[in-house]
């Protein structure tokens, strides 16, 4: 079965890799370029542990194969970050709210809600809880991610 | 809503910080077992046996071995020679529990042999290729049939599949309920579901000759895990190095991983390659022995016509699945608190743990006291139904009195204090249940059944030893300690070392709130680490909700220890006696002689360097651990098995209102609050997460959570499109209302609230649906309440 | 749960893709959007030995309209539906997206992805069977516009062979007044795959007589059902709260649910025709209140 070469923008850099055609998209980001914040919770599309931007849409790494990303960018939660050090708005009302625990779901949770706040910036509630509801958690009830969207988007004078 | 006055006095307790674990999650840089990869690794992946029961006839893996890449087939014949066997809570020492079976699986999923490879993907391309033949033996999945030792026997030599059976008497039972004017019978079921994290179990084990260590790096929540497998891999209990450093991705109770160290420190020891072991989540959900409660209640409750309810009798039938760890015992936490807050003065508890070929359990959050909170809250709706009178009332007629504290109850254990009414008063309060009721009749006007649910539960914290010997004579387990270190360095900095691993609870924010409430430094400047098991002070893991007692206490004793010293330099130096001496953190001085002070980094400067300074006999440097004992533990159950099981009760009200389209039978909550109290919170935004995601889990449970075995033994629910969780669809906007009774036990008055509206919340949504249900003469009396069984409910002819 | 190893190509254009089908034979599955083909793979429940990347093709993800129909290609991603001005002139496609799967799965899978892999309880197939939509089937060597109640045979089977690959599904456009429409679906949680669902399409003439009457049901058997057969003999009809409930009994006697994990065949009949009943009183709320938006 014949390797592929792949090139794609990860974060905001160029990567050039081999893989195997059956190296899921999410097992690239984590054993080869050891981006190791992306996280895998089912591997078969639920729970959205996986989630990342492929051309600035959120998508499920679980359930696409590395060589179908060829030629796109994927932003992964290692890419939120505007500079080192630094956090992005999401980032930052999500540790003001107590928006997560464990963390197991938050890179997830945290790609989603950017997308959502790229599309739409100032969602209802219902709005961010639609927006969510592919991301499952089973620590924080949802109520304070919720909360931290609602923060991270207030108006601001 | 302001916080309680109990607050006034603290510096930082009790104020809003942001958790110093998020600064690392929020950029991908947590710690968890599967970004751990050691240079060398290997990969695991499981063989799993289809059939509910079946002996193995052989295994065939020389396909397997032929594929590039794949380093070692082990079966349960080698490794259960070479392991010694975890065995069962409860005195059942024929129930061995090996990481693979060997000669008769007795599960569908169990594992029967594990692939290591040069990756996951070629050990599944392997595993694919491992041929078992297997003859199929007789099986049984019912607990209630299972209890005959006519069925057929899970375990041949243990002799019966029920392998604990006590009639507990609290009381002259029999003779209160002669005294009743009514008593009142029913039958719930708990249904086997669990907590189930995003993260499935993880872990690299490593083994190094040349140091004889075994260095584990796992996704755990276990007490005495190091020990554990040293002792079943025939190593020193000084050769195993758990490093709890590793973030834990969720556990609420279940990671306890045993068989999955015991399988890959065997492999990682025979190969001298480190092993990485993933569960993907079909192992996980099948085989990772992570399934939850499974419980039948029998509940007889004798009352008053004026609605007090005096005596229980209850049976709980616990099916255990095919293995034991501590499981069975989740049935024995709930002793403290069977009668939950009300004022019952006898109490008959009939405690059942049969097997089944079912997948076994794991603790789960809360150990047992979930389920019977649901059965105890359903009965309290029963009678009041019964009597005509209303579920608020009646709670209120039997509600333990906030001036009746410490209280007794019938099992042996003292509450420590509460004040449950004015609990439940706020959360009818938050609630405003007179908007609560039109808006109930509005939904009824509009067609569809709606209820209003209440429960008043208790919320046991601390963590204690006392069920092992309560469940097991021979087991005279009395110790269940915590401990922290604290010092301060050279350069004045702060640095406390915690004994065991997090999953969530945000450890190193306690600790660090906490050492700096004490030393009067700021939080954010105390780092806190986990220490490896070699390193580490003895642990008990983050198990009954304990560590914001425990670890907050032993944080705090290790912190007073080094505040003693500091001021006792001073002391020294000023030449006065300690009393004289006001502590600011940043600057010590003489009572009413502020020119008399000295500085944090002078009194830093003379503990390390300037001996000659130091007062006669102290020790150089700033270092302090402290080891606590569990406040109230320490003492063996008596005859009757009364013992004290958790020191210190939190409590919670929840209040829900339900409505439920009666043509398809879907519940909607439309409301929810969730009154608590557990004393002082010393991170509120951590206790209150905690409640969120604890009724989450509740909601899960109550409405559609459910390990499913056909009646033929197959598992059902190995995905998650078969086993659901609740999404932000599912869970509502949730409403917290806090209450502080502080618990005279602690040091802060603060008490556990890491099983936080779980252990409320089934039983509320029960009694809300339940409600719903009365206006048409029905009910449900098991879980989870889907849509079909509701609608099933509906349909039920209640004519007699 | 790692697939199982392929070989993997990217297709170029449609003619590339009929070629590297008709070469590889049996063996082979078109990816799209892969939403439910990568889950699949990793279970190991498909295991092809190749695999045809048709997602970059740029032919298969257009969307015209035509003088009675909307085309849209079999590689138009779900999430496209949502807001295209072209997909409003099909409401009841429109109204039935936000019921399939969840927005990451709707930034992958495609209209064609859904249709193929044929699961009973889908969406788009229950709404191409009662609108009655030709699905534009393409080997090496011919084409053929099969209508959507014969192109699905069976859970997760259709007509499609190996060689052939769907490339574009025409929906026919209804004109007039006194049209409405309703979709609804039952699962435990939203997202999920329906425990069953209906799906109503009418036009009702200013009396209120019936026109015509499209509606079905799914995840009430291996395929979607239309009712069309016995729709007739409402015609001409007003249609009262008594006959749409006989008429919804009388269509749930034809179905054969299943019974499984999450509701058995006897709730699924309730459900169904509970649901069934709710979108033809919806549908005609809908087609009754368009005369009172247009004095006349």
């Amino acid at each position: 079965m014949k390797n592929i070469s792949i090139n794609l923008q990860v974060n905001g850099k160029q990567v050039s890799s081999t893989v195997e055609p059956r190296t899921s998209l999410v097992d690239f980001l984590r054993d080869d370029l050891r981006l190791t914040g992306t996280h895998v919770g089912c591997e078969h599309g639920i729970c959205g542990a996986c989630t990342v931007l492929l051309n600035g849409d959120p998508v499920r790494s679980c359930c696409m194969f590395a060589v179908q990303a060829n030629g796109l960018e994927v932003t992964t939660v290692e890419g939120l970050a505007p500079e080192r050090g630094q956090l992005s708005k999401i980032q930052d009302a999500f540790c003001e709210k107590h928006g997560l625990q464990c963390g197991f779901c938050t890179p997830g949770m945290l790609i989603t809600c950017q997308a959502l706040i790229n599309k739409n910036p100032h969602p209802s509630e219902a709005e961010i809880r639609d927006a969510i509801s592919g991301n499952l958690c089973r620590c924080t009830g949802y109520q304070q991610i919720v909360d931290a969207v609602v923060f991270a988007t207030k108006e601001t004078i | 809503m302001s916080q309680s006055p109990h607050y006034n006095e603290f510096t930082y307790i009790g104020k809003h910080r942001r958790a110093v674990e998020h600064r690392r999650f929020v950029v991908g840089k947590g710690n968890y077992a599967g970004d751990v990869l050691k240079s060398g690794t290997l990969h695991v992946a499981i063989v799993a046996s289809p059939y509910a029961s079946a002996k193995i006839l052989k295994i065939d893996a020389s396909a397997a071995l032929a594929i590039p890449g794949v380093e070692a087939v082990v079966t349960g014949a080698e490794i259960n020679a070479a392991v010694l066997p975890v065995l069962p809570g409860v005195d059942a020492p024929a129930v061995k529990r090996f990481p693979l079976a060997h000669e008769v699986t007795r599960y569908s999923g169990e594992w029967v042999c594990v692939v290591v490879a040069k990756s996951r993907a070629i050990a599944e391309d392997a595993a694919e290729l491992i041929q078992v033949d297997y003859e199929e033996l007789s099986y049984v999945m019912d607990p209630e049939l299972a209890i005959d030792d006519r069925s057929h026997q899970v375990h041949a030599d243990a002799g019966t599949n029920l392998i604990f059976n006590r009639q507990f008497i609290w009381g002259p039972v029999e003779e209160d309920f002669s005294k009743t004017d009514h008593q009142l019978s029913y039958r719930v079921k708990w249904a086997r579901s669990s907590t189930v994290p995003i993260e499935t179990f993880a872990l690299t084990c490593e083994w190094s000759d040349a140091t004889g260590i075994l260095d584990i790096w796992a996704s755990v929540q276990m007490p005495k895990y190091p020990e554990q497998i040293a002792s079943a891999l025939l190593l020193p209990s000084n050769s195993v190095r758990v490093h709890y450093d590793v973030d834990v991705g969720g556990s609420y109770g279940v990671k306890r991983g045993l068989k999955h160290a015991i399988l890959v420190g065997y492999l990682a020891k025979k190969l001298g390659k480190p092993i990485r072991f993933i569960e993907d989540r079909l192992e996980n959900m099948r085989g990772g022995d992570m399934q939850g409660p499974d419980r039948l209640f029998e509940v007889t409750l004798g009352f008053q016509k004026d609605g007090e309810i005096t005596c229980m009798k209850m049976r709980a039938l616990e099916d255990i699945g095919a293995y034991a760890g501590r499981s069975p015992l989740q049935l024995g936490k709930p002793v403290g608190a069977i009668c939950g807050p009300y004022r019952m003065k006898s109490v008959a508890y009939l405690a059942q743990a049969v097997l089944t070929n079912k997948t076994p359990q794991e603790a789960v959050r809360g150990f047992g006291q979930s389920p019977t909170n649901y059965a105890l809250e359903s009965g309290i709706d029963k009678v009041a139904r019964f009597l005509k009178m209303d579920p608020i009332a009646l709670r209120k007629r039997n509600l333990i009195q906030k001036d009746e504290f410490p209280y007794l109850i019938p099992s042996g254990t003292r509450y420590d204090s509460g004040d449950y009414s004015t609990v439940l008063d706020k959360a009818l309060a938050e609630a405003n249940l007179n908007q609560l009721i039109s808006q109930r009749d509005a939904l009824r006007a509009e067609g569809k059944l709606a209820g209003i649910g209440i429960s008043t539960c208790l919320e046991p914290s601390g963590g204690n030893s006392s069920f092992e010997p309560l469940f097991n004579p021979k087991n005279e387990t009395t110790t269940w300690m915590e401990s922290c270190v604290v010092k301060i360095d050279l350069g004045g900095r702060v640095t406390a070392l915690m004994a065991t691993s997090s999953s969530g609870q945000a450890h190193e924010t306690l600790v660090s709130t906490v050492v700096g409430e004490i030393l009067l430094q700021h939080p954010d400047s105390v780092r806190v680490l986990h220490a490896d098991s070699l390193n580490a002070l003895p642990s008990n893991s983050p198990v009954g909700s304990r560590m914001a007692i425990m670890l907050g206490g032993a944080a705090a004793g290790a912190a007073k220890k080094l505040k003693t010293k500091l001021i006792a330099i001073a002391a020294e130096q000023f030449g006065v006696s300690c009393e004289e001496i006001t502590f600011t953190g940043s600057q010590v001085f003489v009572n009413n002689a502020p020119e008399k002070n000295i500085t944090w980094a002078d009194l830093v400067a003379i503990a390390h360097r300037k001996f000659h300074q130091l007062p006669k006999d102290m020790e150089p440097g700033l270092q302090e651990k402290f080891v606590w004992e569990v406040p109230t533990g320490g003492e063996l159950p008596d005859e009757q098995g009364r013992v004290q099981m958790y020191p210190c009760h939190s409590f919670e009200s929840h209040v829900v209102l339900v409505s439920i389209d009666p043509e398809i039978g879907k519940a909607k909550i439309h409301r929810y609050v969730c009154g608590h109290d557990c004393g002082v919170m010393i991170s509120p935004d951590v206790v209150h997460g905690m409640t969120y995601g604890g009724i989450a889990h509740g909601i899960g449970a109550a409405l559609m959570e459910k390990f499913a075995y056909s009646p033929e033994g197959q598992f059902l629910s190995g995905t998650f499109m078969d086993y659901l969780l609740p999404s932000s669809s599912e869970v509502p906007s949730i409403s917290i209302i806090d209450h502080c009774t502080p618990s005279p036990l602690t040091e802060f008055g603060q008490k556990g609230s890491g099983e936080a509206g779980y252990l409320g919340s089934p039983a509320a949504i029960a009694n809300a649906i339940n409600d719903a249900l009365a206006t048409i003469n029905k009910s449900i009396d098991y879980l989870p309440m889907t849509p079909n069984a509701i609608w099933n409910a509906i349909q039920q002819d209640t004519t007699n | 749960m790692k697939a199982a190893p392929f070989d993997y190509h990217l297709a170029e254009n449609l003619t590339h893709t009929k070629n590297l089908l008709n070469e590889y034979g049996e063996d082979v599955k078109l990816i799209a959007g892969g939403q439910s083909l990568v889950p699949m793979m990793a279970m190991r429940l498909a295991k092809p030995s190749h695999i045809i990347d048709i997602a970059r093709i740029d032919e298969l993800q257009q969307i015209s309209s035509f003088e009675k129909t909307i085309r849209i290609g079999a590689g138009v991603k779900q999430c496209v539906l949502e807001n295209h001005s072209l997909t409003s002139q099909i409401p009841l496609l429109s109204a039935v997206v936000p019921w399939i799967g969840h927005h990451q799965t709707r930034n992958r899978g495609t209209v064609g992805g859904s249709l193929a892999h044929a699961d009973p309880s889908a969406e788009l197939p229950l709404i191409a069977v009662i609108l009655q939509a030709k699905i534009q089937c393409e080997n090496i060597d011919s084409s053929r516009a099969i209508p959507a109640k014969d192109f699905f045979l069976g859970p997760m089977w259709t007509t499609l062979d190996a060689q052939e690959i769907l490339t574009h599904i025409d929906w026919p456009m209804w004109h007039g007044d006194g049209i409405g429409h309703a979709f609804e679906e039952t699962s435990i949680r939203q997202g999920d795959f329906a425990m069953a669902s209906a799906a109503t399409q009418l036009q009702v003439d200013a009396s209120g007589k019936l026109i015509r009457l499209h509606c079905g049901v799914g995840g009430m058997g291996g395929t979607p059902y239309s009712f069309e057969h016995i729709t007739s003999q409402l015609i001409g009809q007003t249609l009262s709260k008594e006959i749409i409930l006989e008429f919804s009994e009388q269509a749930i006697q034809q179905t054969e649910p299943a019974s499984d994990l999450h509701a058995n065949a006897a709730y699924r009949r309730n459900l169904a025709k509970t649901l069934l009943r709710r979108t033809i009183e919806q549908s005609l709320a809908m087609a009754t209140s368009s005369f009172q938006h247009h004095p006349r």
